[in-house]
């Protein structure tokens, strides 16, 4: 099992994303990188410049390097953006089916967590089109995980789960940034810059519950597999997914190194997740099988 | 435009037909279908008798099967798709790839819709759905303009629905955990957003607050209409905004787009609402029926009270406007 | 949803004298009745007719407790919902309606007409269930013993009158 730096789901500023690409390029023990924008269209050109150069710099640190498309794609600019994307020269990890649409069939691609994989038959229909990774939706319980991964072993696609992140749990055409702001999402003013780890939304209780990223809603707690590595190796899960936030990542890829290597999880990769994550505050119910939510102790 | 119009039971299955439904849809009594609630939907013998009471009307059934099979139980899946198609179904409306795949396979006769649930929302995807599994028909998602509703059945062959009453999806369908985030149960893997099962009414002192799995959707007050606690349509707080920071509680109301979304090309209208009552569906789809004869027949529109069926009794067009987003 | 009727309150004091044995003796006949020429509502109650529902007519002072043990209903007539796993309440006229299949539930619900408590599903399944059976009170009546629906008939027409739902349908569904 190995570690996959997944894209930056958040509107960080250009020159963080560059220093971020280049520590993780020198230091991170990470295999393999997903970038490019996740969320948002309009985003793209305050950041696009720093795409080649990351990869590039990636590249030259030994890192296997995969592009990821819109996780929805709408617009007419949008869909050549996603069509571009195929003729970049970087493996690409598709995030909405539409980009499909433009890879020729056999070329290889990654599968990602926003592609509804949740069943043997859809494993085997991306397999034989060309997928070579699939990260599972979070939302699977780790039985589920466990037959997928099995089924992309035997046909030599690489399973991966999420391992550290706030989860993305929907997509809009809605921008609830804009919507918080009062201002339409075309007269949005790139306000989800405001919050590179995305804003919190709270119960009327005061629980932190969600966080929103513009189009995108997240989860407020933090998603971490630390407690599920051993069980996660066990069943062929060949990679975890650490999604960048502004907390260490570097200290944190460090501790899952350690903790994969181990076969299983101590307190200091608890302590580097707390301490990466927002306020702190993990979840896991997911693989267990519950609420998303909920956190169990390992 | 021909009208497809909800079925939770056999009874509504009826009210809507006799009500001048072209089409209804419905599902299975499990969690095959995105609508898998306590006490709704078909038997296999209730699907039997519903086509043949469907068909003697000259009316069709659409079945959906629209969640994602399970990984290791896909043979349930499997099976409403052989037992649709050998009720007699017109259709059977599909999400995941993978039973796509399998039912062109094996029921290449069985006519394939795209549920709503695959969230293809560009002319480019639903040409490759259409390449690819040889889909009839794609049920657009709610995050469309219909301008862009417009431009897609400018550049595909394969029929449009669009969704113009009932509860509104604020997120891009079948692309949402939001709900097993809070329950463990989700649209894509159970057939149920919010569960029932997890929804707890709970009286503090004049109010009342609904809580879903551990967490409060909102509180009202006893004069105010009380939703039920969808969780994308509740009242939360971020930083100084306290409200409805996702959708108010409002359901879709597109009555007044029908001649619009005439022009944009669109095939079929659908109504949501197959939690709803026969009364509630006979009502619905008597209305839109008269509306939509009126639209065909070049007379206009008759004025509709549909108002006191929405969710909070305040409806939208959502997505259809772009202002919405 | 026009203003539902509540139920006059000389009939309300009424209902409230009522013995409670022979009225729950009376109520679990007729809706054995109906589950026998309904065998639908049961098998789509599934699990959750293991529960045990309250159905509280605001305008009244009783409380109607519904279960069924084997699949066979009972019901008994209690002062409170103590002891039951879901209430739905409204005025009786809304809980009439809402049987009869001659208003929505989600909108009755909405507007505060009813108030579900408790095991939502089952209150759900329940709801459901009994939309699906197409009840007509009136003809439902026919079928009990003669002298019971003698003794009942008279008692639906006054609650026709007062709560101004028809509880006998025309022709075909609403």
């Amino acid at each position: 099992m190995d570690l996959t730096l997944g894209p930056i789901q958040f509107f960080w500023e250009a020159p963080r994303i560059r220093d971020f690409y280049a520590r993780i390029a020198d230091e991170a023990p990470v295999a393999r990188v997903v970038l490019g924008e996740l969320v948002c269209s309009k985003r793209l050109p305050f950041w696009q410049g720093e795409i080649p150069v990351a990869v590039e710099r990636l590249k030259a640190a030994g890192k296997e390097v995969w592009l990821t498309s819109l996780a929805l794609v709408t617009l007419k600019r949008e869909r050549q953006l996603t069509e571009e994307l195929v003729d970049a020269g970087v493996g690409v990890e598709i995030s909405d089916l539409t980009t499909l649409a433009y890879l020729p069939k056999g070329t290889p691609f990654s599968v990602s967590p926003l592609i509804n994989v949740y069943n043997i038959g859809t494993l085997d229909w991306l397999a034989e089109r060309g997928a070579k990774r699939i990260c599972l939706p979070n939302e699977l319980p780790l039985a589920s995980a466990a037959k997928l991964a099995a089924a992309g072993a035997e046909r030599g696609v690489a399973v991966e789960v999420w391992g550290f992140g706030r989860q993305p749990l929907a997509i809009s055409g809605r921008c609830y940034h804009a919507r918080l702001h009062n201002r339409s999402k075309d007269s949005c003013q790139f306000i989800c810059n405001a919050d590179p780890d995305g804003r919190e939304v709270d119960t009327l209780d005061g629980e932190r519950f969600l966080a929103v990223n513009g189009v995108q809603t997240l989860s407020a707690a933090t998603s971490f597999a630390g407690g599920e590595i051993g069980a996660l190796a066990a069943a062929q899960v060949s990679a975890l997914r650490l999604s960048p936030q502004t907390g260490n990542m570097v200290a944190l890829a460090r501790e899952f190194e350690a903790a994969i290597a181990a076969g299983k999880a101590g307190p200091a990769l608890e302590a580097a997740a707390r301490a990466a994550a927002p306020g702190g505050q993990l979840a896991n119910g997911y693989l267990r099988g519950h609420a998303g939510a909920e956190w169990a102790p390992a | 435009m021909e009208l497809v119009c909800p079925a939770g039971t056999p009874a509504a299955l009826r009210a809507a037909v006799e009500a001048g439904a072209h089409s209804v849809y419905c599902g299975f009594a499990d969690e095959t279908n995105a609508r898998n609630f306590p006490g709704l939907n078909f038997s296999r013998p209730e699907l039997a008798e519903g086509v043949a009471f469907a068909h003697r009307h000259g009316a069709k059934v659409l079945v959906a099967i629209n969640t994602f099979p399970r990984a290791g139980d896909e043979a349930i899946w499997h099976r409403a798709v052989a037992d649709a198609e050998k009720a007699g179904v017109d259709a059977v409306i599909l999400a995941d790839i993978g039973l796509l795949a399998h039912a062109a396979k094996h029921h290449p006769k069985l006519r394939r819709n795209l549920s709503v649930q695959a969230a293809a929302a560009n002319a480019d995807v639903i040409n490759f759905y259409a390449r690819e599994f040889g889909v009839s028909r794609v049920v657009l998602p709610r995050v469309l303009t219909v301008a862009e509703i417009a431009a897609i059945n400018r550049e595909t062959e394969v029929e449009t629905e669009v969704f113009v009453f009932g509860g509104l999806c604020v997120m891009a369908e079948g692309r949402c955990s939001l709900s097993s985030y809070a329950t463990g149960q989700s649209p894509n893997m159970n057939g149920v957003c919010s569960p029932a099962s997890e929804v707890e009414y709970v009286q503090e002192g004049a109010q009342l607050a609904a809580r879903l799995g551990n967490f409060t959707i909102h509180r009202v007050g006893a004069s105010e209409p009380a939703p039920y606690p969808t969780l994308c349509k509740g009242c939360f707080t971020s930083g100084d905004e306290t409200g409805h920071i996702f959708e108010d509680a409002v359901s879709l109301n597109a009555t007044e787009l029908l001649p619009q979304l005439k022009k944009a090309g669109v095939t079929a209208l659908k109504i949501e609402g197959r939690q709803r009552s026969r009364s509630y569906v006979a009502q619905v789809v008597r209305s839109f029926r008269a509306a939509v004869d009126a639209l065909e027949a070049g007379r206009p529109m008759p004025t509709s009270a549909l108002a006191a069926l929405s969710e909070g009794q305040a409806s939208t067009t959502g997505a259809y406007a772009k202002t919405w987003r | 949803m026009t203003a539902l009727p509540t139920l006059a309150p000389p009939l309300s004091r009424l209902a409230g004298l009522l013995p409670k044995p022979p009225a729950s003796v009376a109520l679990t006949l007729l809706a054995r009745r109906i589950a026998a020429r309904h065998p639908e509502i049961v098998s789509r109650l599934g699990y959750h007719a293991g529960a045990t529902f309250a159905l509280d007519p605001t305008d009244l002072p009783v409380v109607m407790v519904l279960t069924l043990p084997g699949g066979v209903p009972r019901i008994r007539l209690q002062k409170d919902d103590a002891g039951t796993d879901c209430r739905i309440s409204g005025k009786l006229s809304a809980l009439f309606a809402l049987v009869h299949g001659a208003v929505d539930g989600d909108a009755l619900f909405f507007s505060r007409d009813l108030v579900i408590a408790g095991d939502t599903a089952a209150a759900l399944a329940l709801r459901n269930a009994i939309d699906n059976a197409e009840l007509d009170i009136m003809e439902e009546l026919q079928h009990l013993a003669p002298p019971l629906a003698r003794a009942l008939r008279p008692v639906v027409a006054l609650l026709e009158r007062q709560t101004g739902v028809a509880l006998h349908r025309a022709s075909g569904v609403n």
